[in-house]
């Protein structure tokens, strides 16, 4: 049974976009402290769901809570509002191409009201944020002069600076060399495990939920280490979606014992790489 | 069976509904004043040179073409006369403003699709922004100062290049007499109805720009055909409404 201040529930949500169906009859709930791994393949539905949960689209039928508030009774005002103690890495990056780096991860902070962040405090809390993916000497420059993989991480500065309770990432590693997609994901167990941020992860890579799910930041050390009792203390969900529909919800065991063709095509690709 | 009709109402819907929307927005708070100073910036001071030359060469070509009809009528002194009425009603206001629609409202679709395809649109609402409030209102706002500055100015170099070819090239009257008929030609209402289209103008323009740029789907190629949709679009409502407003008038 779902907590009623869960920070983000869906109940049968159904979005449609003209004649398709992109998310069908869909509900999850992410309770505080958790991590869901979204498995899918492109076009399964990933990037709506996430953008749904964030209320930047509206379903067609059901009901989406954030922080226990119902999304489709809130005016964009009230969102804002919700959105503020929600961080979001889209798939490209989102970043503003005609900011500077400094302005891009200053600006939820100089942009959302409600968490009134005084001006003299914003520049310190920017510098901290790209200290914490490691990209503190871009401050100046524009997204075009990084690359691939310094784009994503800018982008999870600005997703985590304003400190938010719930973090969602969209394909953080899609398109990325291995080396480039590991130091991402050590960045997102970072942001995890050092303030237990409640996290949902969309990704096609099994790779990425299985180190999220086993593994875990320590702070002292600077890296990833196996998580103790088999990664249990970590609270990790996969949640496997096919065509708009949740086909698989459970634990990693479970996951990789699945018998489903489609499902076990992401357990079993781990082997595989 | 009427299918056919749902694409042009839906977009007909989404473009009132943008309209609305950015127009409310512009008496609401907060005011984007630094994106509103660089939209005047790129719509007013950027197409000032261009404006400077259609303006001119109008002038200078309806002279030019009117030269021998007015001396088989022996009314060549009324050169001044002909050249403020069809440029200060009609033809500046229409010219400039589809000379500003394929550079500024092709610029708002290119530059808003771009954000759209690549999520900054998304990223804006998620990070606490109103895109309308953002990028549409400062657009609008620029756009409805500055057209009707830019059209005053189109009007002014058409009158010199009206002077230039009618009383320098080709001597049809003198330089007193053509700027006392240009003068005396117009009435209050040519002056109203010259200067309410540009304002009719500005709407068209930015409103029909971000409108394309905001609704592209598609990644690039999306931007190209939203781009080109904003052009061809915003010029022909530009051409219809003049003639609306021009009956409006003749109709008083």
């Amino acid at each position: 049974m779902a907590s009623p201040d869960a920070p983000l529930r869906l109940d049968n949500v159904v979005v449609r976009f003209g004649p398709t169906t992109a998310l069908d009859r869909v509900s999850l709930t992410l309770e505080r402290g958790e991590t869901v791994v979204l498995l899918g393949a492109a076009g399964s539905g990933k990037t709506v769901l996430l953008k749904t949960a964030l209320a930047l689209v509206h379903p067609n039928a059901g009901r989406v809570f954030l922080f226990g508030q119902e999304t489709g009774k809130l005016k964009e005002e009230q969102l804002f509002e919700l959105r503020s103690r929600m961080g979001i890495l889209f798939q490209e990056g989102g970043l503003f191409d005609s900011m500077t780096i400094e302005e891009n991860v200053g600006y939820p902070l100089l942009n959302q009201k409600s968490l009134r962040c005084p001006l003299a405090e914003v520049q310190t809390r920017v510098e901290e944020a790209l200290r914490f993916v490691e990209l503190g000497h871009t401050m100046a420059k524009v997204p075009s002069e990084l690359s691939g993989g310094m784009r994503r991480r800018v982008g999870i500065a600005r997703a985590v600076v304003t400190r938010p309770e719930l973090v969602l990432y969209d394909s953080p590693t899609a398109g990325l060399d291995p080396i480039t997609a590991n130091t991402i994901m050590t960045l997102i167990a970072k942001e995890r495990d050092t303030r237990g941020t409640t996290t949902a992860l969309a990704t096609h890579r099994y790779q990425d939920g299985h180190l999220l799910a086993n593994y875990r930041y320590n702070a002292n050390t600077g890296r990833l280490e196996a998580a103790p009792n088999g990664g249990d203390d970590l609270r990790t969900r996969f949640v496997v979606l096919n065509e708009g529909r949740i086909v698989f919800e459970g634990s990693q065991n479970e996951l990789e014992a699945s018998e489903d063709l489609y499902i076990s095509k992401f357990a079993k690709r781990l082997t595989e790489d | 069976m009427l299918d056919f009709l749902k694409s042009p109402i839906y977009t007909v819907q989404t473009f009132m509904l943008l309209a609305g929307r950015a127009l409310r927005n512009i008496v609401r708070q907060p005011h984007y004043w630094d994106d509103i100073a660089m939209q005047m910036d790129i719509v007013g001071v950027g197409s000032l040179p261009m404006v400077l030359l259609i303006g001119l060469f109008t002038g200078a070509v309806i002279t030019l073409q009117m030269a021998s009809t007015l001396n088989q009528y022996g009314a060549s002194g009324q050169v001044g006369r002909i050249v403020s009425v069809t440029l200060i009603v009609e033809l500046g206001p229409v010219l400039t403003a589809i000379l500003v629609a394929g550079r500024n409202a092709s610029g708002m679709a290119s530059e808003l699709g771009s954000m759209k395809v690549t999520e900054q649109i998304d990223a804006m609402r998620a990070l606490g922004t109103d895109p309308v409030q953002k990028l549409v209102t400062p657009r609008l706002l620029a756009t409805i100062l500055m057209l009707p500055v830019l059209v005053i100015i189109s009007d002014f170099m058409g009158l010199i290049g009206g002077y230039l070819v009618g009383c320098v090239l080709l001597g049809l009257t003198t330089a007193q007499q053509f700027w006392s008929s240009a003068y005396q030609a117009l009435g209050y209402r040519d002056i109203i109805q010259g200067l309410i289209k540009p304002f009719a103008f500005a709407f068209i323009i930015a409103l029909v720009g971000c409108h394309y740029g905001m609704a592209t789907t598609g990644g690039t190629q999306g931007v190209g055909r939203a781009t080109t949709q904003a052009v061809v679009v915003a010029s022909v409502w530009i051409i219809v409404i003049t003639f609306f407003i021009g009956k409006f008038f003749v109709n008083l």
